[in-house]
């Protein structure tokens, strides 16, 4: 078989991470917004519109975890290493929001209930930080010796990855803010797209700020995106990310969508996809093709041809199917979400 | 200097991931058993149309929730510790067992994760029978779940079907060997059967704690009834199915079965089986034994005289690094087994005579049983575990050489968040589920189901597909 089986597998989790940053982007983002609610039955109806489908957003980076031990486990043995306190907090961050999630139902009194609040903002704001750091300190490079992290326990921490951190939950916050746009109605609607506006001006700071640092971290950045061939498709990235911009605060300022039109009401959860989308491609070019920069490409972290085509075989099939039954239980709790729905308290 | 006074990066890691995997084996143990009992729950009320399956289902469901959310969260730490703790082992046995895990996510927790959402709130939104088919998904999903994830861990303990590279790393060469190496179908059977006993045994107790109060509580019959038919059943199904894998292991793993028996001489015919002991690594002998001669013999080797190896017959450097602990965990485990066949004998009995409903001191046995199964499964796999030590892949690849390199600092200090929030978020979580299991089951009982009409479906027609939107409000509470 001549089968590029590296090239697949790696386009393949690029996918699978994608699809985790948007779908758990979002239902994190809710939990980052939080305070802004109203406690009773904003929030209640904020927490409905991601309960039935939280369990199945967070199983993907289960995928990104299992599926780098089996076809990069070079990468996912140096790689964790690396980022073992994010990781870890970032874990222990989605414990606590897990459960909060569950227990802020249940709470007897209206402290306790508090106090699980809180613990769903913090779990969910935590979990957005650690994941943004350990993608700042993945951009900036990993010591390695041998096939082992050589760096040290504190590796990660930089003005970098800090600012990637901050980044990704002011962008999960905006996923979340125009999700709500799209699941609710009424006053909570109304508050909300004011908000997606406000968060989507402080992502795209983020991004611009992302953006001009990155150039400067590594020559090999600069010279990819100001060099050829790149230079003559690079700068569509961010000529596509003004575009969705200008879309997104358009839709924002759009009144309610009414019956006729329902999807209108989509739009701006769609702009930040993109614009997650857009992040990521960047991303992509800077980085294509190391999975463990600057040290190893995906072609030396691969796992052998007889891993990586056994998985192959049965991702083919199963990868569609997931997503054709992750696709219907969304069309199942399609629609605005109405008060009272979800657990009953 | 502080970090000076810790104990190795190794040790650590080893206590991080035994401390999380205990925690996170409890939810599953549990779940497995429920999701299938729930399953079972609805397509009984479907069947029969009789409305208490559906709100014993519904009870039962509220509790399902919250024990899978903590297993969802527990269980991803799982796929990173593997990386962040034990990277070495990663590298080198990943091209084998990685598949096995990515295929546990591609068919088993997406199926169960997908699918739970449709279960705890679609039954208005999907109709009955698409509902039923998502809680079969759910059900099936965590089956599958156990098949890939057992399968791993057998091949840790009897790997088969691969090749060494030169750098040490194992390549697979044939999978079917690999997937069903020699320990895995009796190990399977051994975990699937102990979670469904752990189920029945919960269940079996809360029943028995609202018998207790109200005797003709038909849900809490119900409940009790089904719990006793399975314990009945399974415990002793459970005793054939370890006996079976005991042998197994001293085909493979001859000095876990000595640890676990506690036999010290190199070869030995008409062993003794050592009731009490307390083993003593130093001396290499036991103290304060307490031992029936010959039946070791009769149990290993199912004949008086068959000849059993002892942990001297193997170098010091092989042998389980914790003999007591094996020793001890395994009695435990055979101990409350035992135990659980005379629970479902004794209710065989009381049921026979027409009293299971009114014998209090029977119920007060099922409720102290309640937990035995999570104990257990517990002492199983530090047996398991422990047993299968100094290695992490059996014999071939040692446990100290496979740790990441994490400074022992590091592991302390993740180990100490750990157990901070494990205490106080399963804790909590724990705490919550005990309140839900103590709420007396009633007929106007809510479930996370919205709304309650569904209570009389057995004669009202089948809700369709409502569009959300013209489907008439339901009632605040």
């Amino acid at each position: 078989m001549d089968l590029d089986l590296p090239l697949i597998w790696a386009l393949l989790l690029a996918v699978a991470v994608f699809l985790y940053v948007v779908m758990d982007g979002f239902d994190l983002g809710v939990g980052i917004i939080f305070p802004r609610l109203t406690r009773g039955e904003e929030r209640d109806v904020a927490v409905a519109s991601i309960a039935p489908v939280w369990d199945g957003n967070e199983t993907w980076l289960v995928l990104g975890g299992g599926g780098l031990l089996a076809v990069f486990p070079l990468a996912y043995s140096v790689l964790l290493p690396a980022l073992y306190m994010p990781v870890i907090i970032m874990l222990l961050a989605l414990i606590f929001r897990g459960v909060a999630f569950e227990m802020r139902f249940r709470a007897h009194t209206e402290a306790g209930r508090r106090a699980w609040d809180n613990g769903f903002w913090l779990g969910s704001t935590v979990a957005a930080l650690c994941q943004g750091i350990a993608l700042g300190a993945f951009v900036q490079g990993i010591a390695v010796e041998g096939r082992a992290y050589a760096g040290g326990w504190w590796d990660w921490l930089s003005r970098f990855s800090i600012l990637t951190g901050v980044a990704l939950v002011a962008g999960y916050g905006l996923l979340g803010a125009t999700w709500l746009v799209w699941k609710t109605e009424g006053a909570l609607h109304a508050k909300v797209r004011r908000l997606a506006g406000w968060l989507a001006v402080l992502t795209l700071g983020f991004i611009a700020a992302v953006s001009i640092t990155m150039p400067f971290l590594q020559p090999e950045f600069a010279a990819r995106w100001f060099g050829t061939p790149y230079l003559f498709f690079a700068w569509l990235v961010p000529l596509a990310v003004v575009a969705l911009a200008l879309l997104l605060f358009r839709a924002l300022r759009e009144a309610p969508a009414d019956r006729a039109r329902p999807l209108r009401d989509a739009v701006p959860f769609l702009c930040a996809l993109g614009l997650f989308l857009l992040g990521y491609v960047g991303l992509g070019i800077s980085m294509w093709p190391m999975i463990v920069p600057p040290v190893f490409s995906i072609w030396d972290a691969a796992a052998p041809p007889a891993t990586q085509a056994f998985l192959l075989a049965g991702a083919v099939v199963l990868v569609p199917l997931v997503l054709a039954y992750t696709g219907f239980v969304y069309w199942v709790f399609r629609g605005k979400v109405q008060p009272g729905e979800g657990y009953h308290h | 200097m502080l970090w000076d006074a810790l104990p190795s990066a190794l040790d650590l890691a080893r206590f991080q991931f035994a401390f999380t995997i205990v925690w996170h084996f409890l939810f599953p143990a549990f779940t497995i058993g429920l999701a299938s009992y729930l399953a079972v729950l609805e397509g009984l009320w479907l069947a029969t149309g009789r409305a208490v399956f559906l709100e014993t289902f519904q009870w039962w469901l509220r509790i399902f929730a919250i024990a899978f959310a903590m297993g969802v969260v527990s269980g991803i730490v799982m796929s990173y510790q593997f990386g962040t703790n034990w990277s070495v082992f990663s590298d080198r046995a990943g091209p084998t067992i990685g598949p096995l895990l990515g295929y546990e996510v591609l068919t088993a927790f997406f199926l169960e994760a997908g699918f739970l959402g449709v279960m705890l709130f679609g039954l208005k939104r999907v109709g009955r029978g698409l509902h039923f088919l998502a809680t079969c998904c759910v059900a099936g999903g965590t089956l599958l779940s156990a098949f890939w994830i057992i399968s791993a861990n057998s091949w840790m303990q009897t790997p088969t079907g691969f090749e060494m590279s030169p750098d040490g790393r194992f390549l697979p060469v044939d999978w079917w060997a690999v997937i069903f190496n020699p320990s895995f179908p009796f190990r399977f059977a051994h975990v699937v059967t102990a979670a469904y006993l752990t189920t029945a045994l919960i269940v079996g107790a809360v029943g028995a704690w609202h018998l207790l109060r109200d005797s003709a509580n038909r849900h809490a019959r119900l409940m009790f009834s089904m719990a006793m038919w399975m314990a009945l059943v399974v415990a002793p199904a459970q005793v054939v199915i370890g006996d079976l894998h005991g042998l197994n292991t001293l085909e493979h793993q001859p000095q876990k079965v000595a640890a676990m028996e506690g036999h010290w001489e190199e070869r030995r015919t008409e062993a003794p089986m050592i009731l009490f002991a307390m083993p003593n690594m130093e001396a290499e002998r036991n103290d304060l034994e307490v031992s029936i001669p010959g039946l070791g013999s009769l149990i290993l080797g199912h004949s008086w005289e068959a000849e059993i190896r002892g942990l001297k017959s193997f170098p010091r450097e092989d042998r389980p690094t914790n003999v007591p602990l094996v020793f001890w965990s395994f009695r435990v485990m055979v101990g409350l087994g035992l135990l659980m066949v005379a629970l479902g004998i004794t209710a065989f009995v009381m049921r026979l005579r027409g009293r299971l409903y009114d014998t209090p001191w029977l119920h007060r046995f099922a409720i102290a049983m309640g937990p035995s199964g999570l104990v257990a499964v517990t002492a199983g796999w530090i047996v398991t575990e422990a047993g299968r030590q100094p290695f992490t892949v059996y014999g071939l690849l040692r446990t100290a050489d496979s740790v990441a390199p994490i400074a022992a600092p590091a592991v302390a200090t993740s180990l100490a968040l750990f157990i901070v929030t494990y205490f106080v978020v399963f804790g909590a979580g724990i705490w919550l589920l005990l309140r839900l299991m103590g709420a007396p089951p009633h007929p106007a009982q809510e479930g996370p189901e919205e709304g309650t009409p569904i209570r009389t479906a057995g004669i009202t027609p089948a809700p369709g597909l409502p569009d959300k939107r013209v489907a008439p409000a339901h009632p605040a509470e």
